[in-house]
Protein backbone atom coordinates (compact mmCIF):
# COMPACT_ATOMS: atom_id res chain seq x y z
CA UNK A 1 0.00 0.00 0.00
CA UNK A 2 1.02 3.49 -0.77
CA UNK A 3 -0.11 7.23 0.10
CA UNK A 4 1.60 9.97 -0.95
CA UNK A 5 0.80 13.46 0.88
CA UNK A 6 2.35 17.24 0.07
CA UNK A 7 3.94 17.41 3.31
CA UNK A 8 4.36 14.67 5.77
CA UNK A 9 5.37 14.94 9.35
CA UNK A 10 6.93 12.82 12.06
CA UNK A 11 6.24 13.18 15.42
CA UNK A 12 3.25 14.57 17.09
CA UNK A 13 4.30 16.77 19.55
CA UNK A 14 4.42 20.24 19.81
CA UNK A 15 6.74 20.77 17.09
CA UNK A 16 4.72 18.24 14.88
CA UNK A 17 1.75 19.92 15.35
CA UNK A 18 2.65 23.41 14.89
CA UNK A 19 4.29 21.94 11.59
CA UNK A 20 0.71 19.96 10.55
CA UNK A 21 -1.21 23.05 11.25
CA UNK A 22 0.67 25.44 9.13
CA UNK A 23 1.12 23.73 6.30
CA UNK A 24 -2.91 22.68 6.33
CA UNK A 25 -3.57 26.37 6.77
CA UNK A 26 -1.68 26.80 3.34
CA UNK A 27 -3.78 24.45 1.25
CA UNK A 28 -1.16 21.60 1.69
CA UNK A 29 -2.33 17.30 2.18
CA UNK A 30 -0.63 16.74 5.32
CA UNK A 31 -0.32 13.03 7.07
CA UNK A 32 1.05 13.79 10.54
CA UNK A 33 1.87 10.51 12.38
CA UNK A 34 3.29 9.24 15.75
CA UNK A 35 4.46 6.41 17.32
CA UNK A 36 2.02 6.84 20.41
CA UNK A 37 -1.45 6.45 20.46
CA UNK A 38 -2.76 10.31 21.60
CA UNK A 39 -0.92 13.19 19.76
CA UNK A 40 0.62 15.63 22.19
CA UNK A 41 4.21 14.10 22.61
CA UNK A 42 5.96 13.57 26.17
CA UNK A 43 5.44 17.42 27.34
CA UNK A 44 1.84 17.29 26.14
CA UNK A 45 1.23 13.34 27.15
CA UNK A 46 -1.85 12.42 27.64
CA UNK A 47 -3.00 12.06 31.13
CA UNK A 48 -5.81 9.38 31.83
CA UNK A 49 -6.64 11.24 35.41
CA UNK A 50 -6.39 15.20 34.55
CA UNK A 51 -7.30 17.61 31.55
CA UNK A 52 -4.69 18.43 29.46
CA UNK A 53 -3.77 22.11 29.50
CA UNK A 54 -5.58 24.52 27.15
CA UNK A 55 -2.97 24.96 25.17
CA UNK A 56 -2.19 21.45 24.32
CA UNK A 57 -5.71 20.67 23.93
CA UNK A 58 -6.23 23.71 21.45
CA UNK A 59 -3.08 22.30 19.52
CA UNK A 60 -4.30 19.24 19.34
CA UNK A 61 -7.64 19.93 17.98
CA UNK A 62 -6.28 22.12 15.52
CA UNK A 63 -4.86 19.23 13.98
CA UNK A 64 -7.03 16.25 14.43
CA UNK A 65 -10.21 18.30 13.21
CA UNK A 66 -8.68 20.02 10.15
CA UNK A 67 -9.86 18.37 6.84
CA UNK A 68 -6.58 18.41 5.36
CA UNK A 69 -4.35 16.86 7.93
CA UNK A 70 -4.70 12.77 7.99
CA UNK A 71 -4.12 11.61 11.54
CA UNK A 72 -2.24 8.03 11.94
CA UNK A 73 -1.56 7.10 15.20
CA UNK A 74 0.70 4.50 16.41
CA UNK A 75 2.40 4.46 13.30
CA UNK A 76 6.68 3.83 13.09
CA UNK A 77 8.76 4.34 10.78
CA UNK A 78 10.88 1.75 10.22
CA UNK A 79 13.22 2.73 6.94
CA UNK A 80 13.19 5.44 4.56
CA UNK A 81 14.07 4.42 0.59
CA UNK A 82 13.85 6.83 -2.58
CA UNK A 83 11.55 9.59 -1.49
CA UNK A 84 9.23 7.90 0.70
CA UNK A 85 8.82 6.34 4.36
CA UNK A 86 7.98 2.79 5.66
CA UNK A 87 5.87 3.27 8.24
CA UNK A 88 4.07 0.45 10.44
CA UNK A 89 0.96 0.60 12.59
CA UNK A 90 -0.55 -1.99 14.75
CA UNK A 91 -2.73 -3.30 11.16
CA UNK A 92 -0.64 -2.42 8.15
CA UNK A 93 2.87 -1.86 6.35
CA UNK A 94 2.79 0.81 3.93
CA UNK A 95 4.91 3.48 2.20
CA UNK A 96 4.34 6.70 2.73
CA UNK A 97 5.47 9.19 -0.06
CA UNK A 98 5.69 13.18 0.38
CA UNK A 99 6.45 16.84 -1.43
CA UNK A 100 8.05 17.83 1.50
CA UNK A 101 9.20 16.43 5.28
CA UNK A 102 9.41 17.85 8.58
CA UNK A 103 10.92 15.32 11.08
CA UNK A 104 9.51 16.19 14.68
CA UNK A 105 11.33 13.21 16.72
CA UNK A 106 11.85 15.10 19.74
CA UNK A 107 14.02 13.63 22.52
CA UNK A 108 15.05 11.25 24.37
CA UNK A 109 15.65 11.53 28.27
CA UNK A 110 19.48 11.23 29.35
CA UNK A 111 19.55 8.06 31.77
CA UNK A 112 22.72 7.25 32.95
CA UNK A 113 24.04 4.25 34.30
CA UNK A 114 24.84 3.78 38.62
CA UNK A 115 24.47 0.54 40.88
CA UNK A 116 21.04 -0.54 41.00
CA UNK A 117 19.58 1.16 38.26
CA UNK A 118 18.24 -1.40 36.32
CA UNK A 119 16.04 -2.01 39.23
CA UNK A 120 12.13 -2.19 38.55
CA UNK A 121 10.92 0.53 40.49
CA UNK A 122 13.88 2.95 39.08
CA UNK A 123 12.51 4.76 35.91
CA UNK A 124 13.41 8.23 34.26
CA UNK A 125 12.23 11.45 35.23
CA UNK A 126 10.34 12.19 32.25
CA UNK A 127 9.93 8.24 32.31
CA UNK A 128 8.29 8.24 35.50
CA UNK A 129 5.81 11.09 34.39
CA UNK A 130 4.61 9.26 31.27
CA UNK A 131 3.73 6.19 33.82
CA UNK A 132 1.98 8.35 35.57
CA UNK A 133 0.06 9.90 32.95
CA UNK A 134 -0.71 6.45 31.84
CA UNK A 135 -2.35 5.58 34.55
CA UNK A 136 0.37 3.59 36.48
CA UNK A 137 -1.04 3.61 40.47
CA UNK A 138 0.85 5.94 42.34
CA UNK A 139 -1.43 6.63 45.34
CA UNK A 140 0.20 6.84 48.47
CA UNK A 141 3.56 5.70 46.98
CA UNK A 142 6.62 7.37 48.37
CA UNK A 143 8.69 8.63 45.10
CA UNK A 144 12.29 10.44 45.04
CA UNK A 145 12.97 12.72 42.02
CA UNK A 146 16.64 13.18 40.95
CA UNK A 147 18.91 13.90 38.09
CA UNK A 148 18.76 17.21 36.25
CA UNK A 149 16.73 20.35 34.72
CA UNK A 150 13.43 21.68 35.64
CA UNK A 151 11.61 18.70 34.18
CA UNK A 152 12.26 17.18 37.87
CA UNK A 153 9.43 19.92 39.10
CA UNK A 154 7.43 18.89 36.07
CA UNK A 155 7.87 15.15 36.96
CA UNK A 156 7.61 15.77 40.93
CA UNK A 157 4.29 17.82 40.18
CA UNK A 158 3.00 14.92 37.98
CA UNK A 159 3.55 12.00 40.75
CA UNK A 160 1.75 14.25 43.91
CA UNK A 161 -1.11 15.19 41.54
CA UNK A 162 -1.46 11.28 41.05
CA UNK A 163 -1.19 10.86 44.78
CA UNK A 164 2.51 10.06 45.22
CA UNK A 165 4.30 11.25 48.15
CA UNK A 166 7.12 12.83 46.63
CA UNK A 167 9.89 12.71 49.50
CA UNK A 168 11.95 15.34 47.69
CA UNK A 169 13.31 16.92 44.63
CA UNK A 170 17.64 16.35 44.25
CA UNK A 171 19.03 18.15 41.64
CA UNK A 172 22.66 17.80 40.38
CA UNK A 173 23.33 21.43 40.23
CA UNK A 174 24.61 22.93 42.39
CA UNK A 175 22.74 25.94 44.28
CA UNK A 176 24.42 28.59 42.88
CA UNK A 177 24.23 27.46 39.63
CA UNK A 178 20.35 26.76 40.10
CA UNK A 179 20.22 30.64 41.32
CA UNK A 180 21.62 32.31 38.59
CA UNK A 181 19.58 30.49 36.34
CA UNK A 182 16.06 31.54 38.40
CA UNK A 183 18.12 35.09 38.59
CA UNK A 184 18.05 35.06 34.94
CA UNK A 185 14.47 33.81 34.04
CA UNK A 186 12.89 37.57 33.93
CA UNK A 187 13.71 37.81 29.95
CA UNK A 188 11.29 35.16 29.74
CA UNK A 189 8.28 35.47 32.09
CA UNK A 190 6.16 32.71 30.80
CA UNK A 191 8.81 30.22 31.84
CA UNK A 192 8.67 32.39 35.39
CA UNK A 193 5.48 31.94 35.68
CA UNK A 194 6.04 28.04 35.09
CA UNK A 195 8.08 27.87 37.67
CA UNK A 196 6.13 29.58 39.91
CA UNK A 197 3.32 27.83 39.54
CA UNK A 198 4.88 24.81 39.94
CA UNK A 199 6.33 25.32 43.23
CA UNK A 200 3.20 26.39 44.59
CA UNK A 201 1.77 22.97 43.40
CA UNK A 202 5.37 21.72 45.31
CA UNK A 203 4.82 23.22 48.40
CA UNK A 204 6.30 21.58 51.28
CA UNK A 205 8.35 19.25 48.76
CA UNK A 206 12.68 19.02 49.64
CA UNK A 207 14.77 20.78 46.90
CA UNK A 208 17.68 20.02 47.53
CA UNK A 209 20.83 21.10 45.24
CA UNK A 210 23.58 19.38 44.79
CA UNK A 211 22.60 15.95 45.70
CA UNK A 212 23.24 12.85 43.50
CA UNK A 213 21.98 9.38 43.79
CA UNK A 214 24.79 7.35 44.05
CA UNK A 215 22.92 3.40 44.04
CA UNK A 216 19.77 1.98 44.27
CA UNK A 217 19.16 -1.52 46.49
CA UNK A 218 16.53 -4.04 46.47
CA UNK A 219 16.26 -7.63 45.38
CA UNK A 220 13.60 -7.74 43.06
CA UNK A 221 12.41 -4.71 43.63
CA UNK A 222 13.87 -1.14 44.38
CA UNK A 223 13.76 -0.70 47.99
CA UNK A 224 15.92 2.20 48.73
CA UNK A 225 18.75 5.00 47.68
CA UNK A 226 21.53 6.10 48.48
CA UNK A 227 22.08 10.35 47.82
CA UNK A 228 25.05 12.28 48.42
CA UNK A 229 24.70 15.58 49.09
CA UNK A 230 26.20 18.71 50.69
CA UNK A 231 25.61 16.92 53.72
CA UNK A 232 27.51 13.58 52.88
CA UNK A 233 25.65 10.15 52.01
CA UNK A 234 22.08 9.32 53.12
CA UNK A 235 19.93 6.46 52.65
CA UNK A 236 16.27 7.12 51.49
CA UNK A 237 13.75 3.93 51.79
CA UNK A 238 11.48 4.36 48.81
CA UNK A 239 8.91 2.71 45.60
CA UNK A 240 9.78 4.91 43.00
CA UNK A 241 13.06 6.58 41.82
CA UNK A 242 12.38 8.94 39.12
CA UNK A 243 16.08 9.78 37.52
CA UNK A 244 17.00 11.53 34.53
CA UNK A 245 19.80 13.83 33.20
CA UNK A 246 17.90 16.08 30.83
CA UNK A 247 17.48 15.01 26.86
CA UNK A 248 19.05 13.95 24.10
CA UNK A 249 17.82 14.89 20.62
CA UNK A 250 16.48 11.96 18.96
CA UNK A 251 18.19 12.15 15.61
CA UNK A 252 18.05 8.65 14.01
CA UNK A 253 15.71 9.02 11.44
CA UNK A 254 17.39 12.37 10.08
CA UNK A 255 20.60 10.14 10.10
CA UNK A 256 18.91 7.22 8.37
CA UNK A 257 18.14 9.92 5.70
CA UNK A 258 21.57 11.15 5.46
CA UNK A 259 20.76 14.96 6.84
CA UNK A 260 23.58 16.23 8.03
CA UNK A 261 24.06 16.33 12.17
CA UNK A 262 26.37 18.22 14.59
CA UNK A 263 27.25 17.72 17.83
CA UNK A 264 25.54 19.17 20.76
CA UNK A 265 27.69 18.01 23.93
CA UNK A 266 28.44 14.41 23.36
CA UNK A 267 25.57 13.85 21.28
CA UNK A 268 24.18 15.29 17.82
CA UNK A 269 21.38 17.24 16.55
CA UNK A 270 20.17 18.63 13.25
CA UNK A 271 21.46 21.35 11.09
CA UNK A 272 18.75 23.16 9.67
CA UNK A 273 19.22 26.94 8.06
CA UNK A 274 16.69 29.85 9.18
CA UNK A 275 13.89 28.32 7.64
CA UNK A 276 14.67 24.93 9.12
CA UNK A 277 15.91 23.19 5.91
CA UNK A 278 18.51 20.29 6.65
CA UNK A 279 21.18 19.67 4.41
CA UNK A 280 18.30 17.75 2.55
CA UNK A 281 16.33 20.46 0.12
CA UNK A 282 12.58 19.12 0.99
CA UNK A 283 13.12 17.39 4.57
CA UNK A 284 12.90 20.15 7.74
CA UNK A 285 13.39 19.26 11.03
CA UNK A 286 12.20 21.02 14.23
CA UNK A 287 11.56 21.06 17.61
CA UNK A 288 14.55 18.87 19.93
CA UNK A 289 15.59 16.99 17.28
CA UNK A 290 17.23 20.02 16.20
CA UNK A 291 19.11 20.89 19.69
CA UNK A 292 17.05 20.66 23.11
CA UNK A 293 14.73 23.98 23.37
CA UNK A 294 11.73 23.02 24.79
CA UNK A 295 7.60 23.76 24.09
CA UNK A 296 8.59 27.06 22.93
CA UNK A 297 11.07 26.30 20.23
CA UNK A 298 9.04 23.33 18.86
CA UNK A 299 6.39 25.34 18.36
CA UNK A 300 7.50 28.31 16.25
CA UNK A 301 9.96 26.05 14.83
CA UNK A 302 6.69 23.69 13.73
CA UNK A 303 5.22 26.96 12.14
CA UNK A 304 8.20 28.39 10.47
CA UNK A 305 9.02 24.69 8.89
CA UNK A 306 4.98 24.07 8.25
CA UNK A 307 4.97 27.36 6.09
CA UNK A 308 8.19 27.07 4.54
CA UNK A 309 7.30 24.24 3.01
CA UNK A 310 4.01 25.41 1.55
CA UNK A 311 6.12 28.41 -0.24
CA UNK A 312 4.68 30.46 2.67
CA UNK A 313 7.19 32.66 3.92
CA UNK A 314 5.86 35.91 4.24
CA UNK A 315 5.91 36.24 7.87
CA UNK A 316 9.09 33.99 8.11
CA UNK A 317 10.81 37.51 9.94
CA UNK A 318 8.63 37.14 13.51
CA UNK A 319 9.00 34.13 13.64
CA UNK A 320 12.29 33.54 13.36
CA UNK A 321 12.43 36.20 15.93
CA UNK A 322 10.55 34.83 18.32
CA UNK A 323 12.48 31.45 17.45
CA UNK A 324 15.99 33.51 18.85
CA UNK A 325 14.27 34.71 21.84
CA UNK A 326 13.47 30.98 22.34
CA UNK A 327 16.85 29.30 21.77
CA UNK A 328 18.06 31.32 24.11
CA UNK A 329 15.87 30.09 26.79
CA UNK A 330 17.68 27.08 25.72
CA UNK A 331 21.43 28.24 25.95
CA UNK A 332 20.08 29.87 29.33
CA UNK A 333 19.39 26.55 30.63
CA UNK A 334 22.32 24.76 29.51
CA UNK A 335 24.42 27.12 30.83
CA UNK A 336 23.43 26.36 34.39
CA UNK A 337 22.85 22.83 34.37
CA UNK A 338 25.89 21.87 33.65
CA UNK A 339 26.31 17.71 35.01
CA UNK A 340 28.86 17.25 37.46
CA UNK A 341 31.56 15.01 35.87
CA UNK A 342 31.23 12.85 39.00
CA UNK A 343 27.95 11.59 37.23
CA UNK A 344 29.52 10.43 33.97
CA UNK A 345 31.53 7.95 36.88
CA UNK A 346 28.97 6.32 38.75
CA UNK A 347 29.06 3.33 37.09
CA UNK A 348 31.10 0.36 38.60
CA UNK A 349 32.70 -2.09 36.75
CA UNK A 350 29.63 -4.56 37.52
CA UNK A 351 27.65 -2.02 36.70
CA UNK A 352 24.99 -3.43 33.21
CA UNK A 353 25.64 -0.47 31.00
CA UNK A 354 23.85 -2.23 28.22
CA UNK A 355 20.66 -3.27 29.73
CA UNK A 356 18.67 -5.40 26.56
CA UNK A 357 21.84 -7.67 26.87
CA UNK A 358 23.39 -7.53 30.69
CA UNK A 359 26.57 -6.23 29.46
CA UNK A 360 28.93 -4.80 32.38
CA UNK A 361 31.01 -1.65 31.66
CA UNK A 362 33.98 -4.15 33.02
CA UNK A 363 33.05 -5.96 29.59
CA UNK A 364 33.78 -2.91 27.44
CA UNK A 365 36.81 -1.89 28.74
CA UNK A 366 39.99 -1.52 26.52
CA UNK A 367 37.33 -1.62 23.26
CA UNK A 368 38.36 1.01 21.23
CA UNK A 369 34.73 1.87 19.47
CA UNK A 370 31.31 0.68 19.39
CA UNK A 371 31.66 -1.80 16.65
CA UNK A 372 34.12 -3.80 18.50
CA UNK A 373 32.20 -3.18 21.89
CA UNK A 374 29.50 -4.89 19.70
CA UNK A 375 30.75 -7.83 17.97
CA UNK A 376 33.29 -8.42 22.02
CA UNK A 377 29.89 -8.07 23.84
CA UNK A 378 26.54 -7.88 21.91
CA UNK A 379 26.12 -3.87 23.91
CA UNK A 380 23.62 -1.95 21.64
CA UNK A 381 22.37 -4.59 20.07
CA UNK A 382 19.01 -5.74 21.91
CA UNK A 383 15.73 -4.63 21.40
CA UNK A 384 16.77 -0.72 22.15
CA UNK A 385 18.71 -0.89 19.15
CA UNK A 386 21.17 1.23 21.34
CA UNK A 387 18.89 3.79 22.29
CA UNK A 388 19.91 4.28 26.04
CA UNK A 389 23.37 2.87 26.22
CA UNK A 390 24.89 4.73 22.89
CA UNK A 391 23.45 8.28 24.89
CA UNK A 392 25.07 7.54 28.00
CA UNK A 393 28.53 5.66 26.71
CA UNK A 394 28.74 8.64 24.86
CA UNK A 395 28.16 11.10 27.80
CA UNK A 396 30.38 9.17 29.60
CA UNK A 397 32.72 9.35 27.04
CA UNK A 398 33.35 6.34 26.08
CA UNK A 399 33.11 4.13 22.06
CA UNK A 400 29.85 3.92 21.94
CA UNK A 401 27.79 1.50 19.54
CA UNK A 402 26.83 3.63 16.49
CA UNK A 403 26.28 2.80 12.81
CA UNK A 404 22.77 3.31 12.15
CA UNK A 405 20.90 0.60 9.64
CA UNK A 406 17.43 0.00 9.00
CA UNK A 407 14.80 -0.97 10.63
CA UNK A 408 14.91 2.13 12.86
CA UNK A 409 12.51 0.03 15.04
CA UNK A 410 12.30 -3.93 15.90
CA UNK A 411 8.97 -4.31 12.98
CA UNK A 412 7.11 -7.15 12.08
CA UNK A 413 8.73 -9.98 8.86
CA UNK A 414 5.70 -8.39 7.11
CA UNK A 415 6.65 -5.16 7.69
CA UNK A 416 9.67 -5.86 6.28
CA UNK A 417 8.36 -8.17 3.16
CA UNK A 418 6.55 -4.94 1.67
CA UNK A 419 7.34 -4.32 -1.88
CA UNK A 420 9.54 -2.32 -2.94
CA UNK A 421 8.93 2.03 -2.70
CA UNK A 422 6.76 2.93 -5.28
CA UNK A 423 7.79 5.72 -8.24
CA UNK A 424 5.66 8.30 -7.51
CA UNK B 1 -10.63 6.57 35.30
CA UNK B 2 -13.19 5.33 38.03
CA UNK B 3 -14.73 2.92 35.48
CA UNK B 4 -12.97 -0.38 35.52
CA UNK B 5 -12.64 -3.26 32.30
CA UNK B 6 -11.47 -7.27 32.65
CA UNK B 7 -8.08 -8.14 31.01
CA UNK B 8 -7.02 -11.86 31.33
CA UNK B 9 -3.18 -11.56 32.27
CA UNK B 10 -0.80 -14.36 32.65
CA UNK B 11 -4.54 -17.05 32.15
CA UNK B 12 -6.14 -14.85 35.51
CA UNK B 13 -9.13 -12.75 34.63
CA UNK B 14 -8.41 -9.19 36.36
CA UNK B 15 -10.27 -6.07 36.65
CA UNK B 16 -8.01 -3.10 36.02
CA UNK B 17 -9.05 0.66 34.99
CA UNK B 18 -10.45 2.23 32.02
CA UNK B 19 -7.97 3.85 29.69
CA UNK B 20 -4.66 3.06 31.26
CA UNK B 21 -1.46 1.39 29.52
CA UNK B 22 -0.98 -2.13 29.48
CA UNK B 23 1.74 -1.24 31.41
CA UNK B 24 -0.20 0.29 33.91
CA UNK B 25 -2.77 -2.39 34.42
CA UNK B 26 -0.17 -4.87 34.85
CA UNK B 27 0.70 -2.81 37.90
CA UNK B 28 -2.35 -2.47 39.35
CA UNK B 29 -2.95 -6.15 39.04
CA UNK B 30 0.25 -6.46 40.73
CA UNK B 31 2.43 -8.83 38.30
CA UNK B 32 5.96 -8.64 37.17
CA UNK B 33 7.42 -8.01 34.10
CA UNK B 34 9.81 -9.60 32.27
CA UNK B 35 13.64 -10.61 32.99
CA UNK B 36 16.67 -9.79 31.51
CA UNK B 37 19.05 -12.08 29.40
CA UNK B 38 20.84 -12.82 32.52
CA UNK B 39 17.71 -13.25 34.35
CA UNK B 40 17.32 -10.01 36.26
CA UNK B 41 13.96 -8.83 37.01
CA UNK B 42 12.77 -4.97 34.91
CA UNK B 43 10.08 -3.28 34.85
CA UNK B 44 9.25 0.05 32.80
CA UNK B 45 11.48 2.28 32.38
CA UNK B 46 11.52 4.83 30.54
CA UNK B 47 8.03 4.99 30.03
CA UNK B 48 7.74 6.31 26.27
CA UNK B 49 8.63 3.20 24.25
CA UNK B 50 12.73 3.83 23.69
CA UNK B 51 13.58 1.27 26.15
CA UNK B 52 11.75 -1.81 25.44
CA UNK B 53 11.93 -3.37 28.85
CA UNK B 54 8.27 -3.64 29.59
CA UNK B 55 7.66 -6.13 26.70
CA UNK B 56 4.96 -8.45 26.88
CA UNK B 57 2.46 -10.34 24.57
CA UNK B 58 -0.67 -8.73 23.63
CA UNK B 59 -3.63 -11.44 22.25
CA UNK B 60 -0.81 -13.71 20.97
CA UNK B 61 1.55 -11.07 19.34
CA UNK B 62 4.44 -11.06 21.02
CA UNK B 63 7.08 -8.25 22.14
CA UNK B 64 4.92 -5.30 22.47
CA UNK B 65 5.96 -2.42 24.87
CA UNK B 66 3.41 -2.57 27.01
CA UNK B 67 3.65 1.70 27.50
CA UNK B 68 2.20 2.10 24.30
CA UNK B 69 -0.68 -0.02 24.43
CA UNK B 70 -4.50 1.31 25.93
CA UNK B 71 -6.05 -1.85 27.58
CA UNK B 72 -9.12 -2.97 25.72
CA UNK B 73 -11.84 -5.12 27.96
CA UNK B 74 -11.27 -8.78 26.95
CA UNK B 75 -7.68 -8.07 25.83
CA UNK B 76 -4.99 -11.11 26.51
CA UNK B 77 -1.42 -10.33 27.96
CA UNK B 78 1.29 -12.51 28.76
CA UNK B 79 3.86 -10.69 30.88
CA UNK B 80 6.65 -13.97 30.25
CA UNK B 81 6.11 -13.75 26.55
Amino acid sequence: MAERYDVLVVGAGPAGLAAAAAAAGQGARVALLDAQPRAGGQVWRHDVGHRAPFSARRHIAAVQEHPRVTWMAQTQVVAAEHGSLLAEDPRRAHWLGYGALILATGARELLLPFPGWTLPGVAGAGGLQALAKQGWPMRGRRVVVAGSGPLLLATAATARRHGAQVLGIHEQATFAAVSRFAGGLWRWPAKALQAAALRTRLAGVRYQCGSVVVAAHGDDQLREIELDGPRGRQRVACDYLAVGYGLVPDVRMAQMLGCRLEPEGAHARVVVDTEQRSSIGNVFAVGETCGIGGRDCALVEGEIAGRTATGATADLPALQRRRRHARAFAAHLREHFVLDPRIRALAEPDTLVCRCEDVPLRALEGLQDGRSAKLATRCGMGPCQGRICGSALAEMGRPAPNGLRPPLFPARLATLAEAEAPAW
Amino acid sequence: MSARMHITLNGNVVEVPEGVSVAAAIAHAGQAFGRSPGGRRRGPFCGMGVCFECRVSIDDIAQQRSCMVTVREGMRVDTDG
